[in-house]
Order: C-alpha cells, then sequence, then structure tokens
C-alpha cells in the first residue's frame, strides 16, 4: 500500500503538520518530540537539502527504530559539516567511515550486532552522490548482493560539493561544476547514460528500494518506515538540492525538490525486491525551464541565444521518466 | 589527561557553534490583514472566526464573529459579502464561501441558544439610540458591551428597521430575525417601539441621556414627476413592503410594473410575484451592466419569471394604468437618452422604486448640524456636528447597506465610549495586506466551493418560503477547511519542518512558534515555504 496523501482539511498531508488530521496521521518533524538527529550548530550552508533530508530520514529511522538506530557516514558535505573535531551535530550513534566503505562498515555493524544478539538495535549507511554512486559503489554492490540487513540512504546533490563542487557520476548533463565548465560546443556536463543507482540497486533483486525528495515529507518519512519495517538489504535515494554547487538562492531549496518532480526530472517511486510497487504522480506538470532558470549551473543554456536544443534534450530526459514509470494521472495534463 | 589514542580534546555538542552569526536577514513571524477582513464593511475578523470553524469548534468561531457582528444568521442570509469579492482563493479555484459558514454559525448559535456574555462594570453613562435597525442594534449591542445603558426608541411596531420591513421574507425569514434581536435585547437593552422622537435634544434632557446615537433610516420613497391620471394606481416600494409585514397585504393586481434598478425594485418586483401577479415587470432607464442591484439578485428575479425591460423610461400615467413608455439609448458617457420612441404598457399598478429619503424631522431645531442633500454629515468618529449626538447607517452617506450599518454600529459605539470617558478612540494601525503573491498556494488542497441549495423555482413564485438553504454541518465544515489562512499562522508546522537547521522552537498547539536566532542562518526557506506567508525577511542591522 503506497503513501495515501490526505487531500482534504486545508492543507492535507501537504505540509509539515496539520492540526485538523489525527495526530498518527502527522509527520515525525511535526512532533516536539523528535529527535533532532542532526542538531543546530552544523556548519551545512544556508538553506542545505542535505542537512534537511538527513535530518527528515534520521528522525524517522529513530522512531521507527523506537530509538535503537546506529548510522554509519560516509564522507563527504554531510560527515564535514556535522562534525568538525571535537564537535558532533549528532545525537545518535554515529561513526564516519572512509570515503568509498560506508557500506562496508555498516555490514560490519550489523555483522556484529548479529552475534551479539542485540536484533532490535538496526543500522543505517549514509553517504553523498559521490560516495555512493562514484567512490562506495562497489562495497554498496556488496551489500545489496548479500542481502546485508542495512538501510544505505543516499542524499543526491548531483556532484562532489564538499570539495568544491566536482563532477560525480549522478551530475546531469549540462550542469555546470568545476571540472565541467560551460565552454566549448557541449558546454557543462556531457549528456552521457549517468548513473542511476536506484535502479541498479533494484537490479539486485533486494528486499526494498525508494526514491524520495525533502520537497515531500510525509512520503520520505513514509518510505523510511517502511524500510525500516524490513530486513535485508534496503536502499533510499533522497533528491537533496545544494543552493552552493547548483547555484541556487537559499530559500529555494524545497521549491526546487518540487520542481524535480513537477517536471518529471526527478521519478519518485518505491519497489520491492525488483518490481516497482507505487509511483508518486505529478501535481502539476511544469517544463523543465521552470527548474532549470532558478540554478547558475545552468545559467549557460538561456544565455543571450538561449541552447533550445539542449533544453529540449532535457525536456525528453523528463519526458521519458514520465512514460516509464507513469508519471501522469490517468487522464492528466 | 585520560583520553584515548590521539584524542585531545573533549567530545563536545555543535550547539555551541552559534551559527546565527552567519546571518544577513532574518525571518520574523508577523500577521498580516487577510482582504476578506479588509473588505468587510462590519469589521469582521473573518479569517480569525473560520480559523475555529475549521476545527470543529463553532462555538469559539460564533464568538469570534460576534465580537464585531452581532447579527450572523442575518448577515449570512443577506450581506452582498464583499469579503468573498476579495477572497485570494478566487486566485486558485473559486473564493471560501464565508457568506454560507456566517450563516451556518449563525443558525447553530439560535439553535443551541448561544448567549452573548454581559460585562459585570457599569460605566453608569446612558446612552439613547434612535431606530431599532440594522446600526441602531449593533450600536446597541456593543455599547453595553463596552459597559453602558442603553435605551432604543423606535417608531415603529417591531424592532428590526429594514431588515423587518425592507427585505422580504423569502430573503430573511421572520423567526432568525427575532431570534437574533431578542439576543441583543436579552443583553439588558430596553426598547421603546411606537415611540417617535420627534426632538433629539428634549427627548435626551428628559430621559437623561448622556449621548446619542442616530439611526433612523430612509424610509421615504422618493417620488418622480410622472403625469398620472387620478384613478391611477401608483405606490412607492418602500410603502408596498412595509405593508407586507401588516395584516393587510397590498393589492397590486395581476400586472405590476416597478420602475427603479436598485435591490428594492428587484424586491418588490419578486414580491408581487409571489402575491399573485401574473406579470411582474422591472422597467429601468438603463442596461443591465449599469443597474445598481446585485446581479446576482437579477439572476434570482429572471428566473423566477420577473421580466425587465431595459433602455425605457416612463413618460405619463393614464387613468386605467396604461403607461407611457420612451425607448432610451446610451450615449458615450452611459448616460440613458431619450429617442422620441414611445410605446404603452398596460398595468394594474406602478410601484416607484427610485431610491429613499431621510425623515430629518426630529432634528430640528439642533445647533451646528451639517445636512447635504437632505443626509446628515457626521465626522470620522460618527459624531455630528453637535457634540454627543452621533449617527449612522442609511441616514450618514453610505453605501446602505445591513452589513455597513453593522458596521457603522460598531465604530459609533466604540466612539461614543471613548466621547463618554473623555477620550478619542484610536483604531489600532491596519497590519500590512495579505496578498496573493504572499502565499505559497502549492500546499492548499484542491478543493470546489459547496453552492447552497436553491428552493425550486415553482415555489419561489408563489411563496415566501427562503430562496436560499444553508449548509449542513459537513459541508460548512469543509468550506471553512477552504480558508487560505491569508496572512495568519495556522500552525501547519512548516517552518517547524523545513528549518535545516532546527533553529524553529514549537511552542505547542495554539502558541505557535519561535526563531531560535543562535541559529538561524537566514536561508529563508521557512518565508518561501509558509503557505500563508505569515513569515517575512528583514535585513539585519550588519
Amino acid at each position: 500500500m503506497p503513501f495515501q496523501p490526505v487531500k482534504f482539511y486545508q492543507t492535507g498531508t501537504f505540509t509539515v503538520g496539520n492540526r485538523l488530521l489525527a495526530l498518527e496521521q502527522r509527520s515525525v518533524q511535526a512532533n516536539m518530540q523528535r529527535t533532532n538527529s542532526l542538531n543546530s550548530g552544523h556548519r551545512a550552508c544556508q538553506g542545505c537539502g542535505e542537512a534537511l533530508g538527513a535530518r527528515y530520514a534520521i528522525d524517522a529511522a529513530m522512531r521507527a527504530s523506537n530509538k535503537q538506530l546506529i548510522a554509519a557516514n560516509a564522507t563527504g558535505c554531510l560527515e564535514v559539516f556535522s562534525t568538525p573535531y571535537p564537535e558532533t551535530s549528532w545525537q545518535i550513534p554515529w561513526i564516519h567511515s572512509l570515503f568509498g566503505n560506508t557500506a562496508a562498515v555498516a555490514t560490519g555493524i550489523a555483522a556484529a550486532l548479529r552475534v551479539k544478539g542485540r536484533r532490535e538495535v538496526r543500522v543505517i549507511a549514509q553517504g553523498g552522490d559521490g560516495g555512493t554512486t562514484d567512490i562506495g559503489f562497489g562495497c554498496l554492490s556488496g551489500m545489496f548482493e548479500r542481502n546485508d540487513d542495512v538501510l544505505y540512504i543516499c542524499y543526491d546533490n548531483e556532484a562532489y560539493m564538499n570539495t568544491g563542487v566536482q563532477r560525480s557520476s549522478a551530475t546531469p548533463p549540462a550542469a555546470r561544476t568545476a571540472t565541467t565548465m560551460p565552454v566549448g560546443p557541449e558546454p557543462g556536463n556531457v549528456f552521457g547514460q549517468g548513473k542511476n543507482v536506484a535502479q541498479i540497486a533494484m537490479a539486485h533483486n533486494i528486499p526494498y528500494v525508494a526514491t524520495a525528495t525533502v520537497a515531500d515529507l510525509h512520503d520520505l518519512e513514509y518510505k523510511v518506515n517502511r524500510a525500516m519495517g524490513m530486513h535485508g538489504a534496503r536502499y533510499i535515494h533522497i533528491f537533496v538540492p545544494c543552493p552552493l554547487g547548483w547555484g541556487a538562492a537559499s530559500n529555494d531549496t524545497i521549491r526546487l525538490a518540487r520542481l524535480a518532480r513537477e517536471t518529471g526530472l526527478f521519478a519518485v517511486y518505491e519497489a520491492e525486491h525488483g518490481e516497482v510497487t507505487s509511483v508518486s504522480k505529478i501535481r502539476k506538470r511544469v517544463p523543465v525551464e521552470d527548474y532549470l532558470k532558478l540554478q547558475r549551473r545552468f545559467a549557460h543554456l538561456f544565455g543571450k541565444t538561449p541552447a533550445l536544443e539542449t533544453i529540449a534534450r532535457i525536456q525528453a530526459m523528463a519526458d521519458k521518466n514520465i512514460r516509464k514509470f507513469g508519471l501522469l494521472e490517468q487522464g492528466g495534463q | 589527561m585520560d583520553k584515548p589514542f590521539a584524542i585531545t580534546l573533549d567530545v563536545g555538542s555543535s550547539l555551541a557553534n552559534h551559527t546565527g552569526s552567519w546571518r544577513t536577514s532574518r525571518p520574523l513571524y508577523v500577521d498580516s490583514l487577510p482582504p476578506c477582513n479588509n473588505a468587510c464593511p462590519a469589521g469582521e475578523n473573518i479569517q480569525g472566526w473560520l480559523f475555529h470553524a475549521e476545527a470543529g469548534d463553532y462555538e469559539a468561531a460564533w464568538r469570534v464573529l460576534v465580537q464585531d457582528n452581532p447579527l450572523p444568521a442575518v448577515m449570512g442570509r443577506i450581506c452582498y459579502h464583499p469579503c468573498e469579492t476579495s477572497c485570494n482563493r478566487g486566485q486558485f479555484d473559486s473564493a471560501v464561501g464565508i457568506n454560507s459558514v456566517e450563516r451556518f454559525l449563525g443558525d447553530e448559535a439560535i439553535k443551541q441558544g448561544w448567549k452573548f456574555a454581559v460585562p459585570d462594570k457599569a460605566s453608569g453613562k446612558k446612552v439613547l439610540i434612535v431606530g431599532a435597525g440594522p446600526s441602531g442594534l449593533s450600536t446597541a449591542y456593543h455599547l453595553v458591551r463596552l459597559g453602558h445603558q442603553v435605551v432604543i426608541f423606535d417608531a415603529g411596531p417591531l424592532a428590526g428597521g429594514m431588515m423587518r420591513f425592507g427585505i422580504p421574507k423569502y430573503r430573511l425569514p421572520r423567526d432568525v430575525l427575532d431570534a437574533e434581536i431578542k439576543r441583543i435585547l436579552d443583553m439588558g437593552v430596553m426598547l421603546k417601539l411606537n415611540t417617535r422622537v420627534d426632538n433629539i435634544l428634549d427627548t435626551m434632557k428628559s430621559g437623561g441621556f448622556d449621548a446619542a446615537f442616530l439611526a433612523v433610516g430612509a424610509h421615504i420613497g422618493k417620488r418622480a414627476h410622472i403625469p398620472a391620471g387620478s384613478a391611477a394606481k401608483v405606490l412607492d416600494a418602500v410603502g408596498v413592503l412595509h405593508s407586507m409585514e401588516g395584516e393587510e397585504k397590498p393589492m397590486l393586481g395581476r400586472r405590476v410594473v416597478v420602475y427603479g434598478g436598485g435591490n428594492t425594485a428587484i424586491d418588490v418586483a419578486r414580491t408581487a410575484k409571489r402575491l399573485g401577479a401574473t406579470e411582474s415587470i422591472i422597467v429601468y432607464r438603463r442596461t443591465r451592466e449599469k443597474m445598481p442591484a446585485h446581479d446576482f439578485e437579477v439572476e434570482e428575479a429572471l428566473q423566477e419569471g420577473i421580466l425587465i425591460k431595459w433602455l425605457s423610461t416612463i413618460k405619463q400615467v393614464s387613468d386605467e394604468g396604461a403607461l407611457t413608455i420612451e425607448k432610451m439609448v446610451l450615449d458615450d458617457k452611459g448616460f440613458p437618452q431619450p429617442t422620441g420612441e414611445f410605446e404603452t404598457l398596460e398595468s394594474d399598478s406602478l410601484v416607484l422604486a427610485l431610491g429613499q429619503d431621510v425623515d430629518l424631522s426630529l432634528l430640528n431645531g439642533v445647533p451646528g448640524l451639517e445636512i447635504k442633500d437632505g443626509i446628515v454629515q457626521v465626522m470620522p468618529n460618527m459624531m455630528t456636528g453637535h457634540p454627543g449626538i452621533f449617527a449612522g447607517g442609511d441616514m450618514v452617506p453610505s453605501e446602505r447597506t445591513v452589513t455597513v450599518g453593522v458596521g457603522h454600529g460598531k465604530k459609533a459605539a466604540r466612539n461614543i465610549d471613548a466621547w463618554l470617558r473623555g477620550g478619542e478612540y484610536a483604531a489600532a494601525p491596519k497590519h500590512e495586506l495579505a496578498a496573493y503573491e504572499k502565499l505559497n498556494p502549492w500546499y492548499y488542497s484542491d478543493a470546489p466551493k459547496i453552492m447552497r441549495p436553491m428552493l425550486e423555482v415553482v415555489r419561489r413564485q408563489s411563496t415566501f418560503d427562503e430562496v436560499q438553504g444553508g449548509l449542513d454541518e459537513t459541508s460548512a465544515q469543509f468550506e471553512a477547511r477552504r480558508c487560505m489562512s491569508c496572512g495568519n499562522c495556522f500552525e501547519c508546522d512548516n517552518c517547524y519542518g523545513v528549518c535545516p537547521d532546527n533553529a524553529v522552537i514549537k511552542l505547542g498547539p495554539g502558541k505557535r512558534f519561535e526563531f531560535n536566532y543562535d541559529y538561524c542562518k537566514g536561508c529563508g526557506i521557512c518565508v518561501s515555504e509558509c503557505p500563508c506567508g505569515a513569515i517575512k525577511m528583514v535585513p539585519e542591522d550588519v
């Protein structure tokens, strides 16, 4: 049963809370007793989507596991901004691994807990797109293949932001990064195959795979909760806009995540054992320009002579997602 | 130093790092003025009472409502609801049915027998109110709440003014009106009916009144000079509607012609139809677009089979009631001009609905008054040129609606209260308007407006049953929940949730939120994602 949005009661489940909904229908984030797993004082930039996504996901996991949770964290923004020695923003048992071995460290923790008979303690591994789709990919695939009892969460901000915005295998075509400058006949990142780790995870036939964004909290919490209700290898891919790396206004973080979904560029769905079980439909479809124009990493597409052909290719990617996942309501726009 | 290998410092929380120092602008919670509240002539806090209705606490909603308007069941029927015209939701799908929720609350209050609270402290001051119409009753209500003793004199046999003697039953059932008037009188207001005030100064002196509020309305039908045969039956609209409340209903005949284009003309034509006229015809000198009557009333009249002759003036009435009608055309400026083309229209009676004048005889001999075009001029505080005599409602310059009258009542009461205490009433400064552009409409559910049921046309043509029905509880609550709470926090927890820095403190249900400026980096996500625009960003002094 996928997440069922409540459509009435003024704002329904579109907002974080809603005084008109029953308590169990409200989000973990609306609760005054939420864990605040990632606490104030962290050094993430203004409007950081990753900091937001991490608190959303880990708070939900803390509730789902009755606060019996250990997290392993790959190197990356999330690790750097939350734990400059000797401070920590984490209010949970948390361990920093190397850039590439978080999945393996989490596997080890899960194995140790099993040996000690601590079945109630759950394990999460988390990292950015660099640590997940590039550097940690081998360990991750191994964790999937062995079906280790770990929930791996990837916070995808589409480049190596911590080290100065270098391209990763999650960087979208045409995006400007420090290593894909907007010069030459095809400025920005190439139109390659990309690396869609959620789809690759599905190909491992693991019990649960889901994608989510920071723009739809109720859906995100539902997916974390669902994943925590299962054992074995599970993977959640969360789309987290980065104001610094994308050249976006800090107040547009959630808006960008919403637009990524509403354009069709980022498909939101869940899958069990390799099969898609539900998709989040687009509510108000918009053209990709609405999303691209808010980000300076795409500014070269909208110069004196707009790169109409490139924009059309990006639109075609969105259209393909919409077809492939069935993102429009029946009879929708 | 008993520390593990390679550790030289004690572990600490990042709370030591006050990231608020990064900030160049700060978010602030604001309460802005919703457009509905801004547009309400009675100054209702509409968003405020809808907030309680949304949660199903109808008594709390009604109590907020009656802080401004003591006649919600009346107004929920006859107000022309400028609140809905200005509602931001109109730009999203369709305006919130504020008027129908108001009626639901008003009816619920009558059903449940909710009463007004009366203050236990008395000021010792006594105020005379002349006229028990909407304006007079509203003033009485507000003055009693402010601790003053109030006596109302009314020349008529029953209280209500134009709500009773001007507005037909099919729009405002009398049991509803009676219930709401009684609730005001139950606060200890003394009402003297059939008591005409001939000289206001004498009456004030003999009664020992400290101030007076005049709201005698405008009850004299304007006459136009139309040459008429001595046997022709020419009546005035106010008189016709007034006599509907008496024992003897007016005899209008089978063919009734009403002359005029205001709401009163529509009321008379619809009344004539219900009294058995086979033909009820409105003659108006301009076009539908130029008609002062509200369009929905014109529409309802047309549904009931009322005929309207546009661009026509009546030149003459013969003894047999034959009307000579001249066709008109609109000139460049939109004024009707005669064409010299004439036609004849048979009628049993002609009713003139050409506007009303004020009976000012009670003001004879009062020094300091200014009267212009038969209307009493008042200062912004509703006081006439004579100290201590205030006036409101239809007898002062206004739009002449019940809602405006009720609004005058509140305003006058506050100023009378201030004047009696030797001071001056200063209204709190208005909040900034919560314009649609300040909202984030993404968050609101798609929900179409619920229309009120209408009585079928056949019954509308033959009975005085109420035309427009009310909403049941489920529908009224649904409608209330369509409110977008423009400019005022409704505790959706969005700011509390979307802050990447946990810099929003939730204070608990009903207590809203606070910013923790020690950690707020000023990213502005809370401002962008607040559905109702209740947070604004202001620059820091750097």
